[in-house]
Parts: structure tokens; C-alpha cells; sequence
């Protein structure tokens, strides 16, 4: 896996330049892989847990703000075992999952026409610059005050947030598109939805995964600060928020948050996956690793 | 061309909020409005205070304060830890798997977390800041640390220049336009971070005059804050976009780009 965040879409050495520059070629993290590099992660993830169990036990620190591992383990299973708890965990996926499908659905399309506009374009890039620094997090007491119903104001904030980045790369990407191959294809007198769904879209398809991968971060944040915020039934950032405010829960917080950290790392690694397997194409030829 | 639309944006949200019915028209003042508000809220004090008043000198400067502590924490240790994994790969792939597991976890979690562990105050603000932004600055110096040329670092072996020296000076210089970027990064999450522990744990800050204003209902009130962060998050960008190109501005040179 590599570690290059998305924002514009990274430029890249390939394999053909890495040898012309001389610098190091990028390696691949097959995770699956048993070899020395899972042993020395497996080592120190171990050493991690051993070192807290000591400092935990040894009743250096008070138990009652850092428990160790072992407890919190324990409450991780306990807690999977809940069904309130996954209750929680269900309404903010929900919220996560309707806003990013949201986001993109609107996104792409409009990505699509105003990258392919220049004026608008460029005039959309400016409306874009001007909203990027506000934090889509401080619209929530806004959005608290507009809508009555907190469930339907979470899930189209959240699609509000993960709107834009992928907006961005869509358009970014329009403009991308090998100018080529759209020559060759008008001159084989291909019409110009034929063109966008053979042409535009599978070049634009990669970046727009990633700008996805982008957006998904953001719309798990919003309905997990709203919940924090506003209050309401369910979700797993009123359900950390209300044990943090008990005395004697630290270890159902700390298992809460490993077990959101959890759900994080998974979507994360699903949408690399998936990112990997659908545009095993587009990275081999530039010779990136996702 | 960017203040055009920008301008040509408030001019239509001023009069279109004229032409909507009532109802909807208390949630969306006019810009007007909302500038007033904040002059009263926060510019209309002493001139011996930089004409900000106590409830400006109140809040804002708590939060720049706690914000520009826990990035700067984050950015130190961060660049400074993120080196010496770039350059060691077995430490990298021991502590690899904490760093991507730490990274995922949602950012706002982070709050009960620490208000567990340091419960309410300051520390508990720069520490979710921190400990939340600290992983763009990392993850970026990593990879960049990694990439590094080794024909220069050969060179430099070559001159007897020991390993810290090279880190210093070959290593880090050739990372730095990573490591700007992934500041970049962290310097807008941190905002984020900054308001999210303000709205749920504290007394003070933009982040509790955000929500308190919510819970009073004062829309206006929302709004400036609203405008306020958004001011905050381009002048702090903007710094550092300036600071960046006069530092990395050898290395565009050397590059032979603009």
C-alpha cells in the first residue's frame, strides 16, 4: 500500500523513469505476504500490547484513564457482542454509506460537464476554492438550525462534505484525458455520448476512485461529530462521547474507538482493493502501486 | 478571476435572499448582515487591543493559540520521526502497522478519547490535535524520505558526511516539498480537529461560540463564526503556501520549474 495522500492526483515515477533518475522503485506491501516485513509489523504491534499490559497492571498508571490491553480487548469483544452497540455502529454506517453514494452521484456528472466546459470550468474552480476552507464540520450547528430532522440533516451534510473532493478530481481528470484518443475517436465519427462512456469515463474512472477514497474519510467524520454534537439515539459517536463522560469507562472508550479505528482501516483497505483490482490497468501503466 | 466569483457570489446571495419568502430568509442573512455581526461580535473594541474585543481576545486567540500548538507538535514529530523511518526499513515495517491502524481511526473519536485521558482543558485539545494530524506530516515524510535520490546520498557517503549529517542535508531538503505538502494537509484537518473539541468539550473558542450560538438560536451568530473559520483556514494556508515557496524556492530553481 502506499502512503501518498490524494488531493490532486500524484504525478508519479514509473518503473521507465525510476531507472533513468536512478531513484529507489517503489515497494509493493502484499500484506498477505509471511515474510520478514509481517513479522517485524506482527513484533512490534506485539511489543505495543505488552508494553501497555505492563504499564497497566503494574498499576503505574491509574486504571480508571488507561486501562490495559487486555481489558480493552475484552470489552472490544463485549461490545461486538452488543447488539445496541451495533445498532450504533449500523445508523452511522448508514449515514456514512447514503452520503458518499450521494456525493457521488451528483459529483461525477457535474464533474464531468463543468470539466469539459473551460469557462465555467475555471469559474467552478474559483467557487471551489472559496468554499474549501470552511470546514464542512463547522456547518453542522448551521445545518442543526435549518433542518429539523437530525437523521436526514447527518446524511446530506455528509454528502455536502464528500461532495467536493471528488468533484475536484473529476474535473481535474476531465481535463486529462488523453487528447488523442478523443481525436481518434471523433474521427471515427463516434457520437458524443458513445465518446464519454468509451473514452472520457474509464480515464477519468481511476481518479475519481481515488478522490472517493477521499471523500469516504470525510463522510464517516460528519455524522460522527454531528452525533457528538447534537445528540440523538444512536451512533458510534454518541455512544464514545456518553461513556467518556462516565467515571470507570475508559475501557469501553478506548474499545469503542479501536473497534472505529477498526471499521476505518477496513473501509479504507476495501476501497484500495477495489480501486487496485478495477484499475489494474490504469496503475500498470503508470507504474504506481495504489 | 477568484475574487470575481467571489464577489460575484455575495452580490447574489445579498439580493436573492430579498426575493425569498420569509420563512427560509432567517437562516440565510444577507452578507451585510453577517459582517456586521462580526464587527460587532469581535472588531469593535479598543484600538490599543487591535480593536478586537474581549470576546474576540476570548475565544479566537485560545483557539489559533491550542490549533497552532498541536500542528506544530504534530509537524515536528512527524517530520522528524518520519526521516529516520524513511531511511530504516526494518523500524518502518515494525511500527507500520500501529501507523496505518492509528491513521484510520476517525478523527473525531479522538475526542472522548482524550477527554478520558486528560479530561477537560487545553491539553486535551492540543492533544487530539496533534495526535490526529500528526499522520499526513508522517506518512508523507516516510515516502519522501524513502525516494530520496541515492546518487546524491552516495555522493554524500562518499564525502564522509556521517548519517545524521546526510539526513540533514541531503535527505531532508530532498523531502521537503512532500513534507510541505502533507503540512498542507494537516493544517486543514486541524481546523477540524480544533472545532470538533471545541464544540463538544470546552468554554471557550470559536468552536463553543459556534455551537453556543446554535444552541441560542442566533443564527447571525452561527453564520460569523461560520465566515470566521473560513477566513482562518485561507489566511493560515495562505501563510504557509508563502512560507513554502520561499524555502522551497532553490528547489524550483534546481529543477528548472517556474
Amino acid at each position: 500500500m502506499s502512503r501518498s495522500f490524494a488531493g490532486a492526483p500524484a504525478a508519479q515515477q514509473g518503473p521507465a523513469q525510476a531507472r533513468e533518475t536512478g531513484a529507489a522503485p517503489r515497494r509493493r506491501f502484499p500484506l498477505r505476504l509471511l515474510g520478514p516485513r509481517f513479522r517485524r509489523g506482527l513484533a512490534g504491534v506485539a511489543f505495543l500490547l505488552l508494553i501497555g499490559e505492563v504499564i497497566g497492571r503494574a498499576g503505574l498508571v491509574d486504571r480508571s484513564f488507561l486501562p490495559p490491553p487486555s481489558a480493552v480487548l475484552a470489552r472490544v469483544v463485549g461490545l461486538l457482542g452488543n447488539s445496541a452497540f451495533r445498532t450504533d455502529v449500523a445508523v452511522t454506517l448508514q449515514a456514512w454509506a447514503a452520503g458518499l453514494l450521494l456525493a457521488l452521484v451528483c459529483a461525477v456528472p457535474v464533474g464531468l460537464l463543468l470539466g469539459s466546459l473551460p469557462i465555467v470550468s475555471s469559474a467552478a474552480r474559483a467557487l471551489v476554492e472559496f468554499l474549501r476552507p470552511i470546514p464542512s464540520v463547522a456547518l453542522i450547528p448551521l445545518a442543526l438550525l435549518v433542518f429539523a430532522d437530525q437523521g436526514q440533516m447527518e446524511f446530506l451534510l455528509a454528502a455536502y462534505g464528500a461532495f467536493w473532493p471528488i468533484l475536484i478530481n473529476t474535473m481535474y481528470s476531465v481535463g486529462e484525458v488523453d487528447p488523442m484518443a478523443l481525436e481518434v475517436a471523433r474521427s471515427f465519427g463516434l457520437g458524443r455520448f458513445v465518446i464519454l462512456t468509451r473514452v472520457v469515463l474509464p480515464s477519468v474512472a481511476p481518479f475519481v476512485a481515488t478522490g472517493t477514497r477521499v471523500a469516504s474519510a470525510i463522510a464517516l467524520i460528519i455524522p460522527i461529530s454531528t452525533e457528538m454534537i447534537a445528540g440523538g439515539d444512536h451512533g458510534i459517536g454518541i455512544f464514545v462521547l456518553t461513556a467518556s463522560g462516565v467515571s470507570g469507562q475508559a475501557d469501553v472508550v478506548f474499545a469503542a474507538v479501536a473497534i472505529a479505528g477498526a471499521i476505518g482501516y477496513l473501509i479504507d483497505l476495501i476501497l484500495r482493493r477495489a480501486e487496485r483490482r478495477l484499475f489494474r490497468w490504469h496503475f500498470a501503466r503508470l507504474g504506481v502501486n495504489p | 478571476m477568484r475574487w470575481l466569483v467571489f464577489a460575484a457570489v455575495l452580490v447574489v446571495w445579498q439580493f436573492a435572499v430579498r426575493a425569498v419568502s420569509s420563512g427560509r430568509q432567517m437562516d440565510f442573512p444577507p452578507p451585510s448582515a453577517i459582517a456586521q455581526r462580526m464587527a460587532q461580535l469581535w472588531f469593535s473594541g479598543p484600538a490599543d487591543h487591535l480593536f478586537l474585543t474581549p470576546e474576540a481576545t476570548g475565544n479566537i486567540l485560545p483557539s489559533v493559540a491550542r490549533l497552532l500548538t498541536g500542528w506544530g507538535l504534530a509537524a515536528v514529530a512527524g517530520v522528524s520521526v518520519g526521516l529516520v523511518l524513511g531511511r530504516w526499513p526494518a523500524a518502518l515495517d515494525v511500527v507500520d502497522p500501529v501507523i496505518q491502524f492509528s491513521r484510520a481511526i476517525p478523527p473525531p473519536t479522538l475526542v472522548p478519547l482524550f477527554i478520558v485521558l486528560f479530561k477537560l482543558g487545553t491539553t486535551m485539545h492540543v492533544a487530539v490535535i496533534a495526535f490526529g494530524v500528526v499522520w499526513p506530516v508522517l506518512l508523507n515524510t516516510i515516502e519522501g524520505a524513502r525516494s530520496v535520490d541515492p546518487v546524491q546520498l552516495d555522493t554524500a557517503r562518499s564525502f564522509h558526511l556521517t548519517a545524521a549529517q546526510r539526513l540533514g542535508w541531503v535527505v531532508l531538503p530532498a523531502t521537503a516539498p512532500k513534507i510541505f505538502a502533507g503540512l498542507r494537509i494537516s493544517l486543514s484537518l486541524a481546523v477540524i480537529l480544533m472545532v470538533i473539541s471545541e464544540m463538544v468539550g470546552s468554554t471557550n473558542g470559536i468552536g463553543f461560540s459556534l455551537i453556543s450560538a446554535q444552541q441560542n438560536f442566533q443564527v447571525t451568530d452561527v453564520w460569523a463564526a461560520i465566515v470566521l473559520l473560513g477566513i482562518l483556514g485561507y489566511l493560515l494556508n495562505t501563510a504557509l503556501l508563502w512560507t513554502e515557496h520561499r524555502v522551497l524556492a532553490w528547489h524550483q530553481s534546481t529543477r528548472g520549474l517556474d
